[in-house]
């Protein structure tokens, strides 16, 4: 299959060209939306905001989720709010400025046309949201209340107290619910896609295995959409919750379609520290604990002395040294990058040395404690509730985390992948937050996506089509299904002598020491030839008990642990190959003198896209040159 | 989908066979016939306790409320009915919850929940058995039926004697004292719960509901104690 | 710290289970409860025995996946917190814990600790939303709400449907999780058009699934790691009868 990447943005200017589309594109008609089918894998923000959406239109949609309900995605976890430029505040927000901080906040990596689209539907989101009784923050006034969230100069994000994500889910979800009750979408839950099966080239459908009978089953429709989030997990230890995984972008990957930027990884510098070896995941607190904390490590190596016995002349402010105008507010990856450093050389603080602390004594002392827990006091309590340690009394100890990743499958402008019939959207895509994302982008992403983008643009291709649906029995399926259950035959008949945990920890370790938060070439080329050689040690080596018959939890882990083994190489691949520093991707060797990242938009201002060649084979990179027409490349600096 | 509201009739009937066949609906019922039966409570006790003001009060206000025997059939007729509603609603609610809930865990107390909210089941139908034998006592007459002929001087029944005879018996009185234990505890969630039932209690308004409930329960357990317990101690003669 | 587990097994929901008990040992007191099972689970599989099946994944308390009994209260000894939050200082060495899956007729046990809790989505599709399709709704700040009823309203909304209320419940009743979804809405003017509607049919759906009857007993409230108030289901009783009677008029 010869690629091409044509992204099919539209003409004219920048801030013409969603209307223009929409003037543009084609229609299906009403009475026969009913007779496409759509298969919505992922229950998320973005993937029940479209299936509901698409259910509303006419559509007879399919959509699957591996929880137990489409509640429990992990959008729900998504604290902080959601960005839309609607200017509430008077206080010159727009949607072109909107465009522009999530261009300049993605250091320039990500296609400007989609961008602004984003920036434009924000808005509409939030009323759409707010008209499904999204419980939204209000103020005395009863209108809406916005904060200002992640260093943008405007106050933007809206927010339902510390918990965002759940009320937007929620809400679409219940869009989602009031459509399965209408009958317009069957919902699958406790069922996860193991295959894509491509027809004539095109997106046809999937396979499924129920997790509880353990049934695979073939799932026939007119096109697929992936909404099945990032890949966070590949680390091991990572935000995302437990369930996270790769697998059916992965998947599709195997099936021809390209995976994008997959080094931009985004890591979040307030999570609590690992505290042990059976650590399952971080946990993420705000990053609005900067504004009051102050970061420091002893001056030290191997100061294991209580931190409270630590004098002032001891102790190094190292944010406020090293970056005295921005100080402990430094930019996410830049306090990430610094506390790593310091780890490093020896001054990491406790268990395993991998931490430092965030210091709230002297605002305390400046503002009084009761002020200090008016403004963080659940975020202390959380603290409390999983160190044991009381913030007051002593300094909170953070440690960086990966968070999100802005790298996905490659899609066009109309959110289709390379594969027709095949769209992905929110996280799992690649195209809207460049290299970086900003805070309370994703939310507004995924529902921009699931809402208001694919729902118009899935038609063009439905337009383009008869109806394109296969019977479930076609030999393609026939094919994929038998390739699913001998896959996950191979895993059960394994039986040896390492779990799967032990393996993707391994994983994990390779990666986040090598292709983590800052990544050289020969730590690159060090995973990279790790990471084989793990992977054939797994098909060896890895017991997974029980049957494929019933629910077994240790076979869809091993699945998921399967594609990580390769993906990981792809993210190192792809970090390799991107020679320069910028947004999630930090080279040592590109760095100003400053120790910021340098970019390198001579030559790397394009997405990296790359076709599968077969396991252990170098995978093929295509590239789509990034054009900016409407802004001009700046370097950031934040001394 | 469940039977939607479209499908249900807008009528009595319909009403009538909604509340029946909805969980609150049936709580509405155990509310408002709790609610009766607790008023009942209330009005006899205060009926009973002329029993301090000598035989002629009692017995003058026992005459006057069987003076009227439509009234009197009514009233009783009523309470039989509210009883048995009371009772039938909270048979099947019972049967409804073991069916939701047939196992129990194997260990640990029960969270939150007071011994009064989970016996409120065996309270009821203790006090039912009891009802029975106070009916068939003082009513009814198959307890002892000379208790019923008794006739003061003007004619009347003697209400007066037939209690104190009545309760010169240790064993009836233990019997008794130990029912209006049972009330006391029936009550004590009951009366608070039939408010959270019918909506009008909050988060705002908990203590007070608990403390009408607890405080009436009590002052009804000692009004109700104090008759035996006085004519025992040969306070009344 | 060493642990004696008692655990619930289960293959499935057509075999009877039965108590096992495993030791748990070496346990930091820096665990979380499910990562105390992770080690045993870890063990089991070195053993050559299947591994313990929980639901579980956010582990940040918001999902509401995760849910166990243990030592007969639901997600453990600490109030307002899910079992993924709880963490194993709060047990100490020697001590023995019972775990076991929620128990009611409408969360039929899948396997192990795992339930069926489907029945919750199905009473959200009964009436649970805004009868609202995407596109056309007016301006976020075209109905002014009081603070008040949007802080009301969010109280009630974050419940994260777990389930402990019916698992806490002795009579396995889905009022406090019902009475949520129809507060959080019916407080706001926009899910008050179709209040009526909602209650009746919520409450229908959940009645036909088998779910027990509100004793008022308030075992929910202190089992909800989100402290979800009993207040919801008076306002639901509330607006119960209303429902009820205005359909009648009508």
């Amino acid at each position: 299959m010869s690629i091409t990447l044509e992204s099919k943005i539209p003409s004219g200017p920048v801030g013409q060209k969603w209307s223009r589309y929409r003037q543009d594109m084609k229609l299906v008609n009403p009475a026969n939306k009913r007779k496409f089918d759509v298969i919505v894998v992922g229950s998320g923000l973005a993937g029940a905001s479209a299936a509901a959406t698409l259910g509303e239109l006419g559509y007879n949609v399919k959509c699957f989720c591996f929880q137990d309900s489409p509640r429990r995605a992990h959008s729900i976890a998504a604290q902080g709010g959601i960005n839309a430029a609607k200017n509430y505040r008077n206080d010159g927000d727009s949607i072109y400025r909107l465009f522009y901080d999530t261009i300049k906040g993605g250091d320039f990596r990500a296609r400007e046309a989609n961008v602004h689209r984003l920036a434009e539907v924000s808005v509409n989101i939030i009323d759409q949201c707010v008209a499904q009784g999204v419980p939204f923050a209000r103020e005395y006034g009863g209108l809406l209340d916005n904060r200002s969230f992640g260093g943008a100069q405007v106050s933007r994000t809206f927010y339902a107290r510390g918990q965002t994500g759940q009320q937007l889910l929620l809400g679409a979800y219940q869009a989602l619910s009031r459509q399965i009750a209408a009958g317009t979408v069957t919902m699958y839950s406790r069922t996860e896609m193991l295959d894509l099966v491509l027809i004539d080239g095109h997106a046809k459908g999937i396979i499924t295995r129920d997790l509880i009978s353990g049934a695979i089953e073939a799932h026939s429709a007119s096109a697929v959409v992936l909404a099945t989030g990032g890949y966070g997990n590949v680390f091991y230890l990572s935000t995302n919750a437990k369930g996270c995984n790769v697998t059916s972008t992965f998947r599709a990957y195997k099936k021809g379609a390209l995976f994008a930027n997959p080094c931009y990884t985004q890591i979040h510098p307030t999570c609590i520290p690992v505290s042990g070896d059976y650590q399952s995941k971080l946990t993420l607190m705000s990053e609005s604990l900067r504004n009051d904390g102050r970061v420091w490590v002893p001056k030290k190596e191997g100061d294991n002395r209580h931190p409270n016995e630590i004098p002032e002349n001891e102790r190094d402010y190292y944010l406020e040294r090293k970056y005295p105008s921005y100080g402990n507010l430094a930019p996410r990856d830049i306090a990430s990058r610094a506390a790593k450093q310091v780890c490093d050389e020896g001054r990491g603080v406790g268990p395993g040395g991998r931490g430092v602390y965030l210091d709230f004594s002297a605002a305390i002392q400046r503002f009084g404690r009761k002020k200090i827990e008016e403004r963080y006091g659940n975020l202390f309590e959380m603290y409390e509730r999983i160190t044991g340690e009381n913030a007051y009394d002593q300094p909170m100890r953070i440690y960086p985390a990966v968070h999100y990743t802005m790298g996905g499958l490659w899609v066009d402008y109309e959110l289709m992948s390379n594969i027709p019939g095949l769209f992905v959207i929110g996280e799992a895509n690649f195209s809207d937050h460049g290299a970086n994302r900003l805070g309370a982008s994703a939310l507004m992403q995924g529902l921009a996506d699931g809402y208001f983008v694919l729902p118009q643009t899935i038609g063009g291709y439905f337009a383009a089509q008869k109806n394109g649906k296969y019977p479930a029995d076609h030999p393609e399926f026939r094919k994929a299904e038998e390739e699913v259950r001998a896959r996950l035959n191979r895993l059960l008949s394994i039986n040896g002598k390492k779990t799967v945990t032990e393996f993707h920890r391994e994983l994990g370790k390779i990666m986040w020491d090598n292709v983590g938060m800052a990544r050289t070439e020969s730590s690159l080329m060090h995973a990279l030839e790790r990471i084989p050689v793990l992977r054939q040690e797994f098909w060896e080596n890895v017991n997974v008990l029980g049957s494929g018959d019933d629910l077994n939890p240790a076979l869809e882990y091993a699945g998921r642990v399967a594609d990580f083994l390769e993906f990981g190489e792809l993210l190192a691949y792809d970090a390799l190959q991107r020679e320069e520093s910028c947004g999630g991707h930090f080279r040592e060797e590109y760095q100003t003198e400053d120790g910021e990242a340098l970019r390198n938009d001579d030559k790397y201002s394009y997405v990296a896209a790359w076709e599968y060649k077969g396991v252990d084979q170098f995978p093929t990179v295509h590239k789509e040159d990034l054009k900016y027409e409407e802004v001009k490349m700046s370097q950031r600096s934040y001394k | 989908m469940a039977a939607s509201a479209e499908s249900m009739q807008a009528s009595s009937a319909g009403l009538i066979l909604r509340l029946w066949q909805s969980s609150i609906g049936k709580k509405y019922v155990m509310a408002v016939t709790g609610l009766a039966l607790f008023l009942f409570v209330i009005v006899h006790l205060a009926g009973n306790l002329q029993i301090y003001l000598g035989p002629y009060k009692i017995n003058e206000y026992a005459h006057l409320l069987k003076s009227t025997p439509a009234v009197l059939w009514g009233a009783r007729a009523g309470l039989l009915a509210i009883v048995a509603l009371h009772i039938v609603t909270a048979l099947q609610l019972t049967a409804a919850n073991r069916k939701a809930r047939p196992a129990g865990y194997a260990v640990g107390k029960p969270v939150a929940s007071t011994f009064a909210q989970r016996t409120i089941l065996v309270s009821g139908l203790v006090l039912l058995a009891f009802i029975i034998f106070h009916l068939g006592h003082f009513t009814i007459g198959f307890v002892d039926p000379a208790l019923l002929d008794l006739r003061d001087i003007y004619g009347r029944h003697d209400v007066y004697r037939m209690m104190v005879n009545g309760f010169s018996n240790p064993l009836v009185s233990i019997f008794y004292i130990v029912s209006m234990g049972l009330l006391l505890l029936h009550l004590s969630h009951g009366v608070s719960s039939l408010f959270q039932s019918l909506g009008l209690r909050s988060r705002k308004t908990f203590r007070f509901f608990d403390r009408l409930a607890k405080g009436a329960a009590v002052l009804l357990f000692l009004g109700n104690c104090s008759i035996p317990l006085s004519i025992l101690l040969g306070i009344i003669k | 710290m060493n642990l004696t587990l008692r655990v619930w097994r289960q293959k499935n929901a057509k075999t009877s289970g039965q108590f096992v008990t495993y030791q748990a040992t070496d346990i930091s007191a820096e665990m979380s409860f499910l990562e105390m099972l992770d080690v045993v689970n870890e063990e089991l599989i070195k053993k050559g025995e299947e591994q313990i099946a929980f639901d579980h994944d956010c582990r940040e308390g918001i999902c509401g996946s995760c849910g166990m009994v243990i030592n007969g209260t639901p997600h453990g000894p600490l109030s307002a917190t899910t079992t993924c939050q709880l963490h194993m200082r709060f047990f100490k060495d020697g001590d023995t814990i019972t775990i076991e899956p929620w128990r009611a007729s409408s969360f039929p046990i899948i396997k192990d600790l795992v339930v069926d809790r489907t029945a919750f989505d199905r009473i959200i599709q009964s009436g649970g939303f805004v009868s609202v399709s995407t596109g056309g709704a007016p301006d976020g700040n075209a109905i002014p709400i009081p603070k008040e009823d949007a802080d009301k309203a969010m109280d009630a909304a974050q419940c994260i449907g777990c389930g402990a209320c019916v698992a806490a419940c002795k009579n396995a009743s889905a009022m406090l999780f019902v009475s949520a979804k129809v507060s959080h809405l019916g407080l706001l003017p926009q899910g008050h058009v179709e209040a009526d509607r909602r209650v009746l049919n919520m409450v229908a759906t959940m009645d036909e699934e088998g779910f027990g009857n509100c004793t008022n007993t308030g075992s929910c409230e202190a089992a909800c790691p989100k402290e979800i108030s009993l207040d919801n289901i008076a306002r639901m009783n509330r607006a119960y009868a209303k429902a009820l009677f205005k359909n009648k008029l009508a």
